[in-house]
């Protein structure tokens, strides 16, 4: 029996990547910059999402969201009181989002992705798998709140590696469980070095005028580069 | 961990390279796996025993060879390998101007297969 070697040198998760081009360009076309929020689970993803929709739409933006749970819609009910389509993608066990999902909802919701200024795509609590995952984003935000633990980014190498930006949350809570500012910006930037980091409270509205700031910025920056 | 289902990927992918090459058996599947992939071995190596039941791939190995990650330095110019993944910084000058270069990946290198020796004599 000869044995012979078949040259494969494919990504594994190539349709993935496929998909997710297709869907980045899809976005691009339409000027519809698309954010991929990825967290632990009870980092505050919803009610972050929540305030910045409200927050866009009141600057006259045009936004809409796609959120990712196991089970039930109670977010995309959440969401859905800014007045921002909403849509819920209930994955039954998967602990991710992938390209293919995201496909499906939105042929499904039967927008138009010229109508949104802003896509946001709220994941799955989750700080391990949707990091191989690539949604055909325009900006991956990781969060982490202040009540987590410092060093939950060295904890979580790929996620931080693979994410744009990152949002310290619930930074009202900071002084009660003694946060220390410098070893979570010294712990994020060990595994990405320079990653921009944004301190916000969604709850008091610290810091959250800033980040709208800086969103409305990153996506004149991306529709001014085409 | 979702290594189960990369490995279900790797088996769709597997079998049509194999079928498509007109090959018998499958002795191997090689992977090569980054450190920063956010897969692990030895969750792959499992799940593989499981996912490739009842498949062309059963009864073969599954070898992953483990990607470091290699960094490029836009200070210094050197090209190193890192050895800790949670201190992302140039291990000749200590810069964090650094581009990964090297460990991310999460591929199928190559498949090794046998042809069955009666049937390359039948033809």
């Amino acid at each position: 029996m000869q044995p012979r070697f078949l040259q494969i040198r494919q990504g594994v998760l190539s349709k993935n990547d496929e998909l997710a081009k297709s869907l980045r360009e899809r976005f691009e076309q339409a000027k519809c910059f698309t954010l991929n929020l990825v967290s632990s689970p009870g980092a505050g993803k919803t009610t972050f999402l929540q305030v910045t929709l409200t927050m866009l739409r009141e600057r006259g933006y045009r936004v809409a969201a796609l959120v990712g749970d196991l089970a039930t819609d109670h977010d995309a009910q959440r969401l859905a009181a800014s007045g921002a389509p909403v849509r819920q993608i209930e994955t039954a066990g998967n602990c991710h989002l992938e390209a293919h999902m995201v496909q499906t909802h939105l042929n499904a919701a039967g927008w138009s992705l010229h109508d949104f200024d802003f896509l946001f795509i709220e994941n799955v609590g989750n700080l391990v798998c949707p990091s191989s995952y690539d949604l055909g984003e325009a900006l991956r935000v990781v969060m982490l709140s202040t009540t987590e633990g410092e060093d939950k980014p060295q904890k979580y190498p790929p996620m931080f590696d693979s994410s744009d930006v990152c949002v310290i949350t619930k930074i009202d809570l900071a002084e009660a469980v003694g946060f220390d500012r410098a070893a979570a910006y010294a712990s994020i930037h060990a595994v990405h070095p320079n990653i921009p980091v944004y301190e916000v409270s969604a709850k008091t509205g610290q810091g959250m005028a800033a980040w709208i700031d800086a969103l409305i910025a990153y996506r004149e920056k991306a529709m001014g580069q085409r | 961990m979702h290594e189960l289902s990369i490995i279900q990927n790797v088996v769709e992918i597997a079998e049509r390279a194999v079928i498509e090459a007109g090959a018998s058996r499958v002795e191997a599947v090689y992977m090569r796996v980054g450190v920063l992939s956010g897969v692990v071995r030895d969750a792959l190596e499992f799940a593989y025993d499981v996912a490739t039941k009842e498949t062309l791939l059963e009864g073969s190995r599954l070898v992953v060879e483990e990607v470091p990650i290699v960094l490029y330095c836009a200070d210094c110019g050197a090209e190193r390998v890192l050895d800790d993944i949670r201190n992302i910084r140039c291990p000749a000058c200590g810069a964090a101007t650094v581009n990964i270069v090297q460990g991310r990946e999460l591929e199928i290198e190559s498949i090794e297969v046998t042809d069955d020796a009666a049937e390359i004599l039948a033809d």
